[in-house]
């Protein structure tokens, strides 16, 4: 028996002004999932994942998160996700340790396991040392960090992260990724990337998106099955303009 | 939830510098104003006690106190205002909330409340301020009181009027230009007269300064303040479906 659903998008479609940046994708997340959302830059990955997050309104389609419609109970479904936007949405500020209070606070962590809740999120993204520093004083790779605390702090069973690897080192690449494996196992994570060697590393199943239109969803192996993976991504997302004004 | 933003709102208005330099160049100039006031009243004492009914202190220092303070807060809450939203959009922190398990009316509120408390706490000193003429002469502790609630609702009013336009941009500094004017505007509808004159909060803040506290006057505020949040709350739901 398949694991249960805990995210699934029904052809969501999204305008923005009259040009159709996401149209008609449809996928579901699976618990115990690490789903990569694939693409070349402008495929539409961010704004599929800000509907996904609740933060975009789909103009139709449907969003179910953990079985909750997320237009008409948005408030109980997006309190079973976390999710880290493109940019990290930081307060520069704030110390660490306020930032995640509050974070915790918004998603409605009762106040007697806040303190435990923050200790955790910074256990799991090494940042126990700086929980006292400013946010705005940090590395790059640090905030980063914060932001995905962020986006767990709350313990959700659904994590979205859009790019959560940009701008850090390799070390703390691999880290971030041991991390995002441990959290496929506990709930599951749907993230963004543009590239193809982490899908192939994190994920259990990827989703391409090309100019706004889904066109894989499969295992990493049916990926792979297209020939050479790095081939297998060129050949599905290759832009075929002549083509398609030729017809 | 109210209280976590409104709580949050308050904390990043006092770590900004120019929260405290603006704090403190207003209680200067008040302090300023309230000595020179003083200082008038002492040199015409001779005079006023020998009239039937005189002025008291409180209508001669207290008075023209709020009245001053009234066209500062004109001023003043725009600079406070425009961050509250348009700030968070630009930082690109508006998504933090955005996909928080919040609802638009929460958010509209929370910050709200958490700029009031600032907005609290310069009313709560120009009233310690007034109070001072306590130690030297009898006050009149209604008109002080009907002073302080007028410039409360006033401040409350302009809240919610940078609020809203904090709502609607993304950049601060358009935010705080556009409550200002408008709030000039409405100041300046006060001298046009006739009908109009009733829409602006000039003439209603005016009879709470002269002590006369009227259903009609609190009604006013309330709609105005309530006029805002809702045109606030209405904008951020909207803006979820817009293209």
């Amino acid at each position: 028996m398949p694991a249960p659903i805990t995210l699934a998008a029904q052809h969501l479609t999204r305008y923005h002004g009259r040009r159709c940046v996401v149209n008609d994708v449809s996928f579901v997340l699976r618990r115990g999932e690490v789903l990569g959302l694939l693409g070349h830059n402008g495929a539409g990955k961010s704004t599929t994942l800000q509907m996904l997050a609740g933060a975009l309104a789909p103009d139709s389609g449907s969003i179910e998160v953990c079985e909750i419609d997320l237009a008409q109970r948005s408030l109980l479904a997006k309190s079973c996700l976390g999710y880290l936007p493109e940019h990290p949405p930081l307060y520069r500020d704030m110390s660490v340790d306020d930032y995640l209070r509050f974070a915790a606070r918004l998603h409605r962590v009762a106040a007697s396991r806040l303190a435990d809740h923050v200790q955790l999120a910074k256990q799991r993204c090494s940042l126990l040392e700086h929980g006292h520093q400013l946010i705005g004083t940090l590395s790059k790779g640090y905030q980063q960090r914060v932001g995905i605390a962020q986006a767990i702090v709350h313990q959700p069973p659904v994590v979205i992260l859009d790019e959560p690897t940009v701008g850090l080192d390799p070390a703390q690449i691999r880290e971030i990724r041991d991390l995002i494996r441990a959290l496929g196992n506990e709930g599951s994570v749907i993230l963004s990337t543009h590239l193809l060697h982490e899908v192939e590393q994190v994920c259990d199943r990827a989703v391409i998106l090309r100019q706004g239109k889904l066109i894989f969803d499969g295992s990493i192996d049916d990926l792979r099955q297209h020939s050479d993976i790095e081939s297998g991504f060129l050949q599905l997302t290759a832009d075929r303009p002549a083509q398609e004004i030729a017809q | 939830m109210i209280l976590t933003l409104a709580r949050k709102e308050l904390h990043s208005l006092f770590a900004a510098p120019s929260t405290w330099w603006m704090l403190a160049l207003l209680q200067f100039i008040l302090a300023w104003f309230w000595l020179a006031r003083v200082d008038d009243y002492l040199q015409i004492q001779a005079q006023l006690a020998q009239m039937d009914n005189a002025p008291g202190a409180t209508i001669a220092i207290a008075t023209p106190l709020a009245g001053m303070l009234a066209l500062l807060l004109l001023m003043l809450i725009p600079l406070f205002s425009m961050r509250l939203i348009a700030e968070e959009r630009r930082s690109q922190t508006w998504l933090l909330l955005a996909s928080a398990p919040i609802s638009p009316s929460a958010i509209v509120l929370g910050k709200f409340c958490g700029l009031l408390a600032l907005l609290t706490l310069i009313i709560v000193a120009s009233g310690a301020m007034m109070l001072l003429l306590l130690l030297g002469t009898p006050a009149d502790p209604g008109l002080i009181a009907s002073n302080l609630l007028g410039l409360w609702l006033l401040a409350a009013g302009y809240a919610a009027l940078g609020l809203y336009f904090s709502a609607i941009t993304r950049q601060p500094l358009v935010a705080a230009f556009a409550a200002i004017a408008v709030s000039f505007g409405l100041w300046l509808l006060d001298l046009g007269g006739g009908a109009l004159r009733m829409l602006s909060p000039n003439p209603h803040f005016q009879n709470l300064n002269t002590g006369l506290v009227s259903s009609a006057d609190l009604a006013y505020f309330a709609l105005f303040i309530a006029l805002f949040l809702l045109l606030s709350i209405r904008h951020l739901r909207q803006e979820r479906e817009a293209r």
